[in-house]
């Protein structure tokens, strides 16, 4: 069970796409997990409560977008949804592929946050992070 | 206060793969051949291995390995008889190594001129599938004690092979081993893949797996000899 190490990686990850950011919560975070990710979400969400306990996702929400394998057969020349990961065949033709386009997917797509409205607001985000430099121009 | 969405569009496993592709891209300019083994505990990796060292050193090849065990360093110590050079990796009860730990402790120890390095993963057919560790070949190992549905068991592992090692093969009669539907199985995951019985303690299969090594490497210095002509 590796899922302690992925959430410890979602936690880093996001940690540091918000440290610019005004946000005082997140609520949802949301990741792609692809049927051949090798991830569980039991024991991801089972991991997450645990591992985020102290940081900026305390308390949110972990939303699993389950991505099933999708194949290229070069036969049909169309990509295809698998049913699930015990054969890797065209379910048209039914030939063999190695080529896989989507499944591996472990991938944070979005979060929903709280953040400071005042500070986010574009117009006056100069003279919040820069005070005086209005009055001198 | 407001409620908003950010788009991340990120991989969790950004910078093990960042790290990895470092890894890999120092590999390649010193010319090194970069193997992982994967298999469940006990599928004899290490006995593999051993004789892998062996007889890759007797035919002349310049090798070492890096091993992964949560605890001890017996497999190392194991390996080292074979007068290769060995590190051992402590995992400390994390389940499968990542590029971050290879990268670490290749730190002060880059046995020069290699053709081979191996690196023994920790014994785990699920989690070490996800961290790429900057290899070029994935070898995924099946004894024939384990049972012939292992590949379906554990698909993403064999999916993500390049090549498929049955060991133990010297067993096989004893364990009523179906060779047919353990071929067809991990085919079942990986189409065309390459498989080879081996038996480290017997020898059988080694001179095809100690061909298939030597053929790997001659492809990846013409591939070299070509990316390079073509620059």
């Amino acid at each position: 069970m590796h899922e302690l190490s992925i959430v410890e990686g979602i936690v880093t990850a996001v940690t540091e796409s918000l440290a610019n950011r005004p946000v005082s919560r997140v609520y949802t975070v949301r990741l792609q997990v692809g049927a051949l990710s090798g991830v569980v979400e039991e024991a991801l969400q089972f991991s997450y409560g645990i591992a985020t306990r102290g940081t900026i996702l305390e308390g949110s929400i972990l939303d699993v977008d389950h991505i099933p394998v999708v194949i290229h057969c070069d036969i049909c020349d169309g990509d295809f949804e698998l049913p699930g990961v015990q054969s890797f065949r065209c379910p048209a033709c039914d030939t063999p592929s190695l080529q896989i386009r989507r499944g591996r997917e472990l991938e944070i797509l979005s979060l929903e946050v709280e953040e400071d409205e005042v500070e986010e607001d574009n117009d006056h985000q100069n003279c919040r992070t820069a005070p005086g430099r209005a009055e001198e121009e | 206060m407001t409620t908003r969405i950010v788009e991340l569009r990120r991989g969790v496993l950004k910078k093990n793969d960042q790290l990895a592709a470092e890894l890999r891209a120092r590999f390649h300019a010193a010319g090194i051949l970069v193997l992982n083994l994967v298999s469940s505990p006990g599928a004899g990796k290490t006995a593999f291995l051993e004789r892998t060292l062996r007889e890759l050193r007797h035919l002349g090849a310049r090798v070492a390995a890096l091993v992964g065990d949560l605890e001890t360093d017996n497999d190392a110590r194991r390996l080292a008889s074979t007068g290769a050079p060995v590190r051992q990796i402590n995992t400390h009860g994390i389940c499968h190594l990542d590029a971050e730990m290879v990268g670490r402790h290749l730190e002060g120890w880059q046995p020069a001129h290699l053709d081979y390095l191996f690196i023994e993963n920790v014994g785990n057919l699920v989690c070490p599938s996800s961290y790429d560790l900057g290899e070029d070949i994935r070898v995924a190992l099946l004894s024939v004690t384990e049972g012939e549905d292992k590949p379906l068991k554990y698909p993403t592992m064999f999916n993500s092979a390049d090549v498929a090692v049955i060991t133990k093969i010297d067993l096989a009669e004893a364990c009523e081993f179906d060779r047919a539907a353990a071929w067809k199985n991990i085919r079942e995951i990986r189409p065309d893949v390459t498989i080879v019985e081996t038996s480290a303690k017997k020898g059988a299969g080694f001179a095809e797996w100690l061909q298939f090594l030597e053929n790997e490497r001659t492809n990846r210095s013409i591939a070299m000899a070509q990316a390079a002509a073509g620059k």
